[in-house]
């Protein structure tokens, strides 16, 4: 237990001392909450959808925690080659162990950016449904950031080096991002971009983020919770597993 | 074990380590004796690094034995793990941190009591100097200082062996020699053996008691210093090398004993 412990500390620690990978992180999404959210706002409006901003936080937040975690996750790439995992990866301790530490840490690092996003939304004009909902928020920032830490774990173990990072990026992070509902409402979608925006887990937090914060879900609250778990377990378990197999 | 082995700490036989067509370690057998300073000296992808990747659990050998501290880094992997320390060529210190939460950190995957964690890490400090900056984070320190610190914190949970690997690289000569003063020190105060790898040959010739030379992941001499030089009819340990690595010209050693002989007159 201590083991995990330690790990998970650690991440926290430098998480909370680099302020500027802090700042950095806010950028981003900041930049597409305002640019989107004022930009497109207007002619959401007029289609009748409601008030845009509203509707893009809880997405943004999604972003946040999706962007950062599979960060973290696949951060080991050159941890492994430049930094500290070889030291872990020597000790005395088993690997699930070291796994579920820095899972947990990079989650927790995730959760934080994106309360981050939350506090500054409502700074600028965001208000949420109703105060008992933000538990069920951040039920879905955990699930979110745990499933997608272990699945940057998972394809960091598979890759040698960070020439593979650029292709992750392209065709997995963004994708993941513009095709989850994060941008747009997942109703009356064209059948084919429907179907993929349906095998997305993204699609599920961020339904469910936004059911938490403005009081109705498209999808449902078991739904949602139920498919993040699950995936989240296991990618969890194939994280672990891969994990276990590294050789440095 | 045959009984001339018994004071062996390290014993190999016939280690292999195949990565698809190429044979980075090539059926080599060594003992390495409990207390002595041995180094493994050799060009460039050798196979060095491979070798001691397989004595410290980290990859699987294709086939031969392996015993540390008469463990079995395959079948045994957290007793032989607990056996050893090592310093890795490319740096594994956690940079945001401080250099005592790097020691301490080590001390709780090892499994160390907090009040005995908080002793050792004053000793060992201490000895490598870094007691006074233990508070600094260690993106703070200079190249010297965190190789001082990965010493220290490979010798944090009191292992018998102490694995360093090109523990000199892109250090300055001044540099260097406290540290070879250091790891002396160390070997004579906390008893541990000392297994290191170098292609520099004055540092094996003046701090080893053993000397292995490998080249194309094959033993092809080992001796004292001494020994192989008169083995060889050299002066000196480097002419040894020389003579024994560049008997035959090959067409692609050239390259790998270029790149060695230049990095080489770099650090003089």
């Amino acid at each position: 237990m201590s083991v995990i412990y330690i790990l998970w500390i650690r991440q926290l620690k430098r998480y909370f001392r680099s302020k500027t990978r802090i700042v950095g992180a806010l950028g981003q999404p900041m930049l597409f909450l305002l640019a989107l959210g004022y930009g497109l706002g207007p002619v959401f409006e007029r289609a009748g959808e409601g008030d845009y901003v509203q509707f893009l936080v809880p997405g943004i937040i999604s972003m946040s925690i999706l962007f950062t975690s599979m960060f973290n996750g696949i951060e080991i790439i050159w941890d492994r080659q430049f930094g500290f995992l070889k030291e872990t990866l020597v000790a005395p301790v088993s690997r699930v162990r070291i796994m579920l530490g820095r899972t947990l840490g990079g989650a927790t690092v995730a959760i934080l950016q994106g309360m981050m996003i939350l506090g500054i939304a409502l700074l600028i004009g965001f208000r949420f449904e109703s105060l008992s909902g933000l538990p069920v928020a951040l039920l879905f920032m955990i699930l979110i950031a745990t499933l997608f830490t272990a699945l940057g774990t998972a394809i960091a173990s598979l890759l040698e080096d960070m020439h593979g990072f650029q292709l992750i990026m392209n065709f997995l992070v963004m994708p993941l991002f513009f095709l989850s509902g994060a941008l747009f409402p997942i109703q009356n979608l064209p059948p084919a971009l429907g179907t993929v925006v349906q095998f997305n887990p993204l699609s599920y937090g961020v339904d469910g983020l936004r059911g938490a914060l403005l009081g109705t879900y498209d999808i449902g609250f078991w739904t949602n919770f139920n498919v993040l778990t699950l995936s989240m377990v296991i990618l969890v378990i194939i994280g672990a597993y891969l994990f276990s197999k590294i050789e440095v | 074990m045959d009984s001339h082995k018994r004071d062996a700490i390290i014993e190999v036989e016939g280690l292999t380590k195949k990565f698809g067509e190429i044979t980075a370690v090539d059926d080599i057998s060594f003992s390495v004796k409990r207390g002595e300073i041995f180094a493994f000296l050799g060009p460039n992808g050798a196979g060095k690094t491979t070798a001691i990747s397989m004595l410290t659990t980290l990859i699987k050998p294709t086939s031969g034995k392996l015993l540390i501290n008469g463990y079995d880094p395959v079948s045994e992997q957290d007793a032989a793990r607990r056996s050893f320390g090592i310093v890795f060529q490319d740096p594994s210190l956690d940079h945001e941190l401080t250099g005592y939460e790097n020691m301490d950190i080590h001390g709780i995957l090892y499994n160390m009591p907090k009040k005995e964690r908080k002793e050792r890490i004053k000793t060992l400090l201490e000895l490598v100097e870094l007691w006074k900056r233990k508070d600094d984070q260690v993106k703070k320190y200079s190249g010297g200082m965190k190789r001082r610190l990965e010493i220290a914190r490979g010798l944090m949970h009191l292992p018998q062996i102490l694995f360093l690997d090109e523990p000199s690289l892109g250090l300055d000569p001044q540099t260097r020699n406290l540290l070879w003063d250091h790891i002396r020190e160390l070997n004579r105060k906390e008893n541990v053996t000392v297994f290191l790898t170098t292609h520099i040959m004055e540092e094996a010739e003046r701090v080893a008691d053993t000397v292995a030379v490998i080249d194309y992941g094959k033993i092809i001499d080992r001796g004292s210093p001494k020994e192989l030089a008169e083995r060889t009819g050299s002066s000196s340990l480097e002419e040894a090398f020389l003579s024994l690595t560049g008997r035959t010209i090959r067409e692609e050693k050239a390259e790998t004993m270029a790149q060695m002989m230049s990095s080489h007159m770099r650090r003089r």
